[in-house]
Formats: C-alpha cells, sequence, structure tokens
C-alpha cells in the first residue's frame, strides 16, 4: 500500500509538472513520466496486460508522436500568443466546470467502499481477451469499426487529389 | 519474496548484464573485422593478438576523451538521452529465456529474470521506448543534423514498430501465448508429429517481416537514416562526445544483440537444438541445459554475423524509399500473412 | 551520331519486373557477392612486418659508397649539391691527411656530408651527376620521425658500412 501511495504522489507531482513547466518539451517528457507511473500502477493492480499496451500505445506511440510536432514547432516565449486575462478567466471558468461535473460523477457513481477483486488475475492476457471477446463483443467490434473509420477517412485526406481531366 | 529468490535473480540479472555488455563490446570489434574480411583487408590486428584487445583500447579512448557539453544545450536532458538509450537496450534482456531450468545443487533455478505472461509485448514496448534516448538527445543537443536525426529516428520507428507488431500477430496466433518461455518450449527439439518444431517454418513470411523491421527498429544498415553521415553530418550523435557518445554506439550493439536473441528465441527455438533430449540426458541436468545455452548463444552469434553481413553489402536506403517500404510493403504483407495464417490454421483444426 | 571508339554501348532503361522490385532475390545475389569476399585471402601487406619488394629502380634512402678496399669514395666534389633541384645537398670539404689514406680514396673528402629529407624529392639527380659513383639512392624508405631536425641526415646514417664488418 506505501508503494501505492509513492506511486500516487509521483503521479500526481509530474502531472503537476507538465502544466507548470515553461518549456513544451519538458511538459511532455513529464507526462511521459506521468504515464509510465500510470503503468506501475497497472501492474500493481495485477492488470499486466492494460499495464504494457498503456506503456506501448501511450509512452511509445502516442507520446513520440507528441514529442515529435512539439519538437517542430519550436515553441518558445517569443512565439506565445499573448492571452487577454478575459480568456484566462473564462479557463479558470470552464476548467473549475470541469472539475465540478468529473466529482460529482465519481460521486454519484462510486461506491466508496474500495475495490476488491473478485478475481485476482482477471487483468491476465487471457482472461481480459475473453471478456472483451464475450461479455463485450459488441461494443468492441463497434470501436474497433469506429477506429477504423477514422482510418479510412485519415487515408482518403492523404491521397492526392486526381488531376483534372480538361 | 524470499531471499534467496532475490539473490538467485540478482546474480542471474548481473550475469546477463555483464555477458551483454561484452557482447556488445565484442560486436564492435567483430564488425570491424567481419567488415574487413568482406572488403579483402586485415581489420584491427595491433592491440593484443588479432587486435582482440581492440574493444578495451576502444574503452579506454572513450572514457579519456574531453566530454563536451553545447553551451546552448538543454544540460540536463543532454544527459538523459544517452542514458536512456542503454537503459532501455539493456531492459529487454529480461524476458528472454536463456536456458532450461538448471540444477546447481539441489536447487532448480530458471535461466529467465522474470517470466512474465506478457513476455512479447513487454518486449515490443521496450522497443518503442528506445526511440525516446534518441529524440531526447538530438533535441537537446540543440543542433539542426542532431534534430533532423532525431526526427527521422522518431518516425522510422514508429512506421515499422507496426509492421513488427503486425507481424508478431501472426506468430501469436499460432503460438496462442505470450510468454516467452511457453513460446520456446513449444519449440522443443527441431522435429515432432511430422512437422518442424520451430517457428520459422510455420512464419517463413512472418520472420522475414520481423527482420526486416528488427534492422529499422535498431537503426542498422540499410535502415541506419537516422546517423546518415552524407546528409546529417553524424545524426543524432552529432554533438555527442566522450562516453556519452560510446553510450549510443554502445546502444545499438545491445540492441542487435537483444534482438538476435528476439529472433533466435520467437523463431529458431531459442535454446532448443535436435536431438536435445538425448544430449541432455548424456551431459545431466547442469550442463545439459548450460549446453542449451551454448547453443542459443551460437545462433545470436550467427544472427549477429547477418546483421553484419547486411551492413556491408547493402547501400542505405532514402528517405521516401524507407517509408514506402514500411508503410506499402510491409504493412499489406504483414496483414496478408495475419489473414492467411487464421485461414490455415481454422482449416487445418 | 556514329561512335568513334565503337564501343558505345546503348542504355534501355526498362522498369523493373516483379522479381526486382521485390528487393529480396537482388539482395540476396549481393549477399552472395560480398559472402564470397569474406572467404577471399586479404591482399594487405602488414607493412612494418612485410615488406612488399621494391622494383629494380626503385629510388630510396642515399648511401654514400666505399670502393673495394673500404674507403669513402666521395671526394667532395659539390656537383651532387649543384644538380640537386631540391637544394636539400650541403657538405663541407676537408683535405686528407696523411695517415688518413686508409679513409679516403680523394685527397679531398666531404668532413660533413648532410642530405635533408624532407626537401629530397628523391628523383635521382645527385646519383647521376657524381662523377665517383659515391652516392646511390638503394636504401629503404626513409623512416618517419617526430622532429625536424631528425630529418637531416649526416655521414653516419649515409656512409656504407665498412667493408671488413
Amino acid at each position: 500500500m506505501n508503494l501505492f501511495y509513492f506511486i500516487a504522489f509521483l503521479s500526481i507531482l509530474f502531472a503537476l509538472l507538465v502544466i507548470f513547466s515553461k518549456n513544451p518539451v519538458h511538459s511532455v517528457l513529464y507526462l511521459i513520466l506521468t504515464f509510465f507511473t500510470f503503468t506501475i500502477h497497472y501492474v500493481l493492480l495485477n492488470a499486466q496486460f492494460l499495464a504494457i499496451v498503456n506503456f506501448i500505445v501511450y509512452m511509445g506511440a502516442i507520446m513520440v508522436l507528441f514529442l515529435f510536432v512539439i519538437m517542430l514547432l519550436n515553441l518558445n516565449k517569443d512565439t506565445e500568443p499573448v492571452k487577454s486575462s478575459l480568456v484566462k478567466f473564462a479557463g479558470i471558468i470552464g476548467g473549475a466546470c470541469l472539475l465540478v461535473v468529473i466529482v460529482a460523477a465519481v460521486k454519484a457513481l462510486g461506491k466508496s467502499d474500495p475495490v476488491i477483486l473478485k478475481q485476482a488475475d482477471l487483468g491476465l492476457v487471457k482472461n481480459l481477451g475473453k471478456i472483451l471477446f464475450g461479455q463485450f463483443l459488441l461494443p468492441f467490434e463497434v470501436s474497433s469499426l469506429l477506429l477504423f473509420s477514422a482510418m479510412v477517412g485519415a487515408v482518403l485526406l492523404a491521397t492526392k487529389d486526381k488531376p483534372v481531366k480538361a | 519474496m524470499e531471499l534467496s529468490l532475490v539473490i538467485e535473480k540478482f546474480i542471474l540479472v548481473a550475469i546477463i548484464f555483464g555477458i551483454s555488455l561484452v557482447v556488445a563490446m565484442y560486436s564492435t570489434y567483430a564488425e570491424r573485422k567481419v567488415a574487413a574480411f568482406f572488403q579483402d583487408r586485415v581489420g584491427p590486428n595491433r592491440a593484443g593478438p588479432l587486435g582482440i584487445l581492440q574493444p578495451l583500447a576502444d574503452g579506454a579512448k572513450m572514457f579519456m576523451k574531453e566530454e563536451i557539453i553545447p553551451t546552448r544545450a538543454s544540460g540536463l536532458l543532454f544527459i538523459v538521452g544517452p542514458s536512456l538509450a542503454i537503459l532501455t537496450a539493456c531492459i529487454g534482456t529480461a524476458v528472454i529465456p536463456w536456458g532450461q531450468q538448471i540444477v546447481i545443487g539441489s536447487n532448480l533455478i530458471d535461466l529467465q529474470v522474470t517470466d512474465i505472461n506478457v513476455g512479447v509485448l513487454y518486449l515490443f514496448g521496450v522497443v518503442s521506448l528506445g526511440v525516446y534516448g534518441v529524440m531526447i538527445g538530438g533535441w537537446a543537443s540543440n543542433n539542426k543534423y542532431s534534430l533532423l536525426g532525431a526526427i527521422r529516428a522518431a518516425s522510422q520507428n514508429i512506421s515499422y514498430e507496426i509492421a513488427m507488431g503486425l507481424s508478431i500477430i501472426a506468430l501469436l496466433m499460432i503460438t496462442g501465448t505470450l510468454s516467452l518461455r511457453e513460446i520456446t518450449e513449444q519449440q522443443h527439439g527441431f522435429w515432432a508429429h511430422g512437422y518442424f518444431t520451430w517457428n520459422f517454418f510455420k512464419q517463413p513470411v512472418g520472420f522475414i517481416l520481423f527482420m526486416v523491421c528488427a534492422f529499422a527498429e535498431t537503426n542498422r544498415t540499410p535502415f541506419d537514416l537516422p546517423e546518415c553521415e552524407t546528409e546529417l553530418v553524424g545524426g543524432y550523435h552529432t554533438e555527442y562526445s566522450s562516453m556519452k557518445l560510446g553510450f549510443y554506439l554502445f546502444a545499438e550493439y545491445i540492441n542487435m544483440f537483444v534482438s538476435s536473441a528476439v529472433m533466435a528465441t520467437l523463431y529458431f527455438g531459442g535454446y532448443n537444438y535436435p536431438y536435445m533430449d538425448a544430449v541432455n540426458n548424456a551431459l545431466g541436468g547442469t550442463w545439459g541445459p548450460l549446453f542449451g545455452v551454448g547453443v542459443l548463444f551460437l545462433k545470436i552469434v550467427l544472427f549477429i554475423f547477418f546483421f553484419m553481413w547486411v551492413r556491408w553489402t547493402i547501400p542505405r536506403f532514402r528517405y521516401d524509399q524507407l517509408m514506402d517500404l514500411g508503410w506499402k510493403i510491409l504493412i499489406p504483407l504483414a496483414i496478408a500473412n495475419i489473414v492467411l495464417t487464421g485461414l490455415v490454421s481454422t482449416f487445418l483444426k | 551520331m556514329e561512335s568513334l571508339s565503337g564501343k558505345r554501348k546503348l542504355i534501355e532503361s526498362k522498369p523493373l519486373n516483379f522479381l526486382e522490385r521485390a528487393y529480396l532475390p537482388a539482395i540476396l545475389s549481393g549477399l552472395r557477392i560480398t559472402g564470397k569476399h569474406f572467404f577471399r585471402k586479404s591482399v594487405t601487406i602488414r607493412y612494418p612486418e612485410q615488406k612488399r619488394e621494391f622494383s629494380e629502380n626503385f629510388r630510396g634512402m642515399h648511401s654514400l659508397k666505399r670502393d673495394e678496399e673500404g674507403r669513402e669514395r666521395c671526394t667532395a666534389c659539390g656537383l651532387c649539391a649543384l644538380s640537386c633541384p631540391a637544394e636539400a645537398i650541403t657538405m663541407i670539404a676537408a683535405e686528407r691527411q696523411h695517415d688518413e689514406e686508409h679513409l679516403y680514396r680523394e685527397e679531398k673528402y666531404a668532413a660533413v656530408y648532410e642530405i635533408n629529407m624532407l626537401r629530397c624529392i628523391f628523383c635521382g639527380l645527385c646519383e647521376e651527376a657524381c662523377p665517383k659513383e659515391a652516392i646511390y639512392l638503394d636504401g629503404d624508405i626513409v623512416p618517419s620521425n617526430y622532429l625536424r631536425k631528425d630529418f637531416i641526415y649526416g655521414k653516419d646514417k649515409l656512409v656504407e658500412e665498412p667493408l671488413n664488418q
């Protein structure tokens, strides 16, 4: 349990550093560290598959793309757009509203009893696969269709326009 | 956890770490020797007999050289880059089964640091993490060539990871497990039930795809665009000197060692070899498995030699050719391989 | 246009066929070629230990010759220095004493004879100019050194070993 608190502390620390660091590249690197602590959380919950997938997809692929884009953008203080205080104020209001909604949602749904896994090895690949392809087959396939359509759309956007025949 | 288990694992980790460093060291020597032989030359032959001490001389040189950190570089990240590169290169060895259980005294010892049930995915994750060392180092150098090298590395790794993952999926459809220990045990011996046990004979296309992607992921020729001298000076390690440069170069060789080990384990039976049961019976519980370890290392050495052979044969790809190969050839081939594997395994049942 | 040498070849670039586009056959044939080289004998001559045979007209380090009685042939006439296009040779002449007849053949001899090996271009004009057949460029390659002054070779390095040794 102590390990959990330590890792949780690290996650929150790194998440805060993401927001407060001046350099966007540092932000992304802190975000990677945050995701890494999440991976450790998954391992602690004995969800090895989720841990590894989080590791590969978020740390290994998505954050590389983030880093990639931010390195290319060459963001620094000079190019930072000046934000008016009105925008900042709106941001604070919006953020606070989101926080309230999330807290309310968690409160409405969450039974405050600590989650105890009925099956300790639920997170292993075999069990997860059986559940995904049995009980949750329909949502799984629907989400795969969603991703597929997104992929087709991306390919369509990337293909060159055919030269117009005169 | 028992103390004896901790000690056992600690010793195993230390041995594997030491071996992978030695293998990487001597890979640098072997690379130069092999290159020389391919070019009808002699290669390094001054340090010690046949130049066998050359890696030590190189290492000493690397440590003695002046350490330069550019003033405009981002200080901490400049150091993090090579450290991360060598870290991610080394931790891949943790899930590879180096041999069968070995009997020492009255204890049974696993020659594998940990047999997690997502071993293949773990390797995959480690590989995908490897690009950060290059990217951070390249960006922190504050040099346009380094940045271009880093960006090339990132886009190349992401592109080839997809094809690599897809080629592994076809393999996993046959093995039905992600644990590397179980995958190796399934390839026991060489011949069983009227067919070869090694996965290469069940997945030849998958193996070729995996190998091409392994070349790309380890940044070896013909896919070594991140360090393409003709265009990018030194690529991502242009600004590096001394042992930090040494770490980058070392990481490449450790990566080569690990990916050779993975290829040997996944497709060429790992520590299995023909007539292994007879040999195991003859040699007993201690020396039999050790002989298997030797066989695995022989396979690894052959793969490393193949890496070098290709490097001194094939010229570098152009960047658009690289992307074309990855996205337009390897990925469709890998998908076709999955479909074919699915069909065959369904009809054979 | 008609090719003058008759060796002109028309190159036609056909689109690659499937096997050529598939990379792998071409890569395999490349690997076969380098594989053959792997087992070929290396052409290297490991220089300081092994030496390549020099051709007969090779011009290496100079040597000042002795005659059949072991006396130095050089008479310090200065023709070699005069003929040297690189002005690498200097000498100081001296007169032979009575008790030195077994050392020097002529009545005049070179007390100091220096060749600056950094200037010398090994053209062999000195050996052609010499009327006494005293200087020949029949030695080895001049070895490398760290200091410029060590490239100025005096009589200690140039004169042939005495006969009776």
